[in-house]
């Protein structure tokens, strides 16, 4: 049983894990983008990036799967996400992404803010372009501040992959719960905490070791 | 022919007068002293000088070259960038690049510069600023390792690697503890006895009378008084020059 159970919840913590990795891959990007929009000139788009930030911040990631996998048939009678597994992914990667974007981009724009103007200052006495500074004096500072923030939702977003199960992407609670209903043992479920600590003990790991490389400097 | 002329700049922020202006010119090799009350617009000076703010009235000619004229458009990025370079800055807050040691913070921006010169000139240039500046065995340490007045001449070696006409210092002892003040003074007054052309904005009254050949006094975003250092510190003309001077030695 044991071997069972753990064959299945490794399956569904592949799909976890792809769920993480692929929100990753795209929200740390569109992240930066939804950044230096809020940041920018553009009066309207930085009105428009602010109000959407705060929805999305202000509501409940779990609301905004089922909007984002029900909304398209609700109010517009289109079935956009289709009815295998495939389209249900989908849709919870679509979520996880606008959410996750919303939450590095603030990181970022805080990032920023938090570099001295005289860092900006001396590049450009220094005759520096502005690619110059941004590469060569901006950038590691900046990493250096975001990479603790940064790394807290990273943390977060590897338990909130757990959400997805309300628009059942089978993923690895979802599996473990599957053995109430057909084997009658909740211990499963329970089982499932090993993994998501050995996958966050990891990560700890990972971002302790980024940290320690930056610390040559402050 | 002077080596700096300023003409009639004027700035403004918001609705404040700072500079109401300035007008006054230097020969190659002076050293400049300006003081002034806090507020009196010295250092908004120095930044309309570094193009770090651009004013809204009022010319800067450098060598008769005409590097900045309020009622012209201002050049691209590119012909700014080389305007720039016609002057060094030296900030109160050192503003050092800490994820760079001491050498490459001075190696930093000429071999970003592509001036000609190999990366072993310009890491041999570097490597002698520093020792100028009593750092030779500061070199590969990082700004958190090193004292405020280290790093202070570290700026000050950073600047001069661009060999800038004109240096100038804003308030560069304000941020020291006051025993580290001496070190810094000191290869400034190095600097003036090698005829480095100099502008400098402080409150050490005795140091800007020895070092520097004029002092600018300052007033409310104009120049109430400019003469030879020594006269107008010790005898200035202006009751406003002697209120100010006088309420430096009362505290």
């Amino acid at each position: 049983m044991f071997w069972t159970v753990t064959l299945s919840l490794l399956e569904g913590f592949l799909s976890t894990i792809k769920l993480f990795a692929l929100t990753l891959l795209f929200s740390l990007p569109l992240g930066l983008l939804i950044c230096f929009g809020s940041m920018g000139r553009l009066r309207i788009l930085r009105a428009v990036l602010r109000f959407i930030i705060w929805i999305i911040r202000g509501t409940p990631l779990m609301l905004q799967l089922l909007v984002i996998y029900y909304g398209p048939g609700i109010f517009f009678g289109i079935n956009v996400w289709g009815t295998s597994g495939q389209g249900r992914f989908m849709a919870a990667l679509i979520a996880f992404v606008i959410n996750y974007a919303c939450y590095f981009s603030e990181i970022y724009r805080g990032g920023v803010q938090s570099i001295p103007v005289g860092q900006y200052e001396a590049a450009q006495v220094l005759g520096m372009t502005r690619w110059q500074t941004f590469k060569k004096v901006i950038l590691l500072q900046l990493i250096k501040r975001i990479v603790p923030p940064i790394s807290n939702e990273v943390i977060t977003l590897v338990k909130d992959t757990s959400l997805a199960r309300v628009i059942a992407v089978y993923e690895i609670i979802w599996n473990g719960q599957a053995f109430i209903k057909s084997s009658g043992i909740i211990w499963p479920l329970f089982y499932t905490g090993a993994f998501y600590l050995i996958f966050s003990g990891l990560l700890t790991l990972l971002f302790r070791y980024i940290e320690d490389k930056l610390s040559y400097f402050r | 022919m002077p080596i700096l002329e300023v003409n009639n700049l004027k700035k403004k922020f918001e609705n404040t007068e700072i500079l109401k202006g300035i007008s006054f010119s230097m020969e190659e090799g002076q050293t400049i002293s300006v003081i002034g009350s806090s507020g009196s617009g010295k250092t908004t000076m120095l930044r309309c000088l570094n193009l770090l703010e651009f004013a809204d009235e009022g010319t800067i000619t450098v060598n008769g070259e005409k590097l900045f004229d309020a009622s012209e458009k201002l050049g691209n990025p590119d012909e700014l960038r080389e305007k720039r370079l016609h002057f060094g800055m030296v900030f109160q807050q050192f503003n050092l690049f800490p994820q760079y040691t001491a050498l490459e913070n001075v190696t930093l921006a000429p071999s970003l510069r592509g001036d000609g010169r190999s990366s072993e000139e310009i890491l041999n240039m570097g490597k002698e600023l520093l020792d100028q500046m009593g750092l030779s065995d500061r070199m590969n340490n990082y700004p958190h390792q090193l004292s405020g007045g280290q790093q202070q001449r570290v700026a000050i070696a950073r600047a001069l690697a661009l060999k800038p006409d004109i240096l100038c210092f804003d308030e560069p002892t304000s941020a020291l503890d006051p025993e580290l003040t001496g070190e810094v003074l000191r290869v400034i007054r190095e600097l003036a006895n090698k005829h480095m052309t100099m502008i400098i904005v402080t409150h050490e009254m005795a140091f800007a009378r020895d070092v520097a050949d004029e002092v600018i006094f300052m007033d409310s975003g104009i120049i109430l008084e400019k003469g030879p250092a020594a006269d107008v510190i010790n005898n200035p003309a202006k009751e406003r020059t002697r209120q100010f001077l006088s309420s430096l030695s009362s505290h």
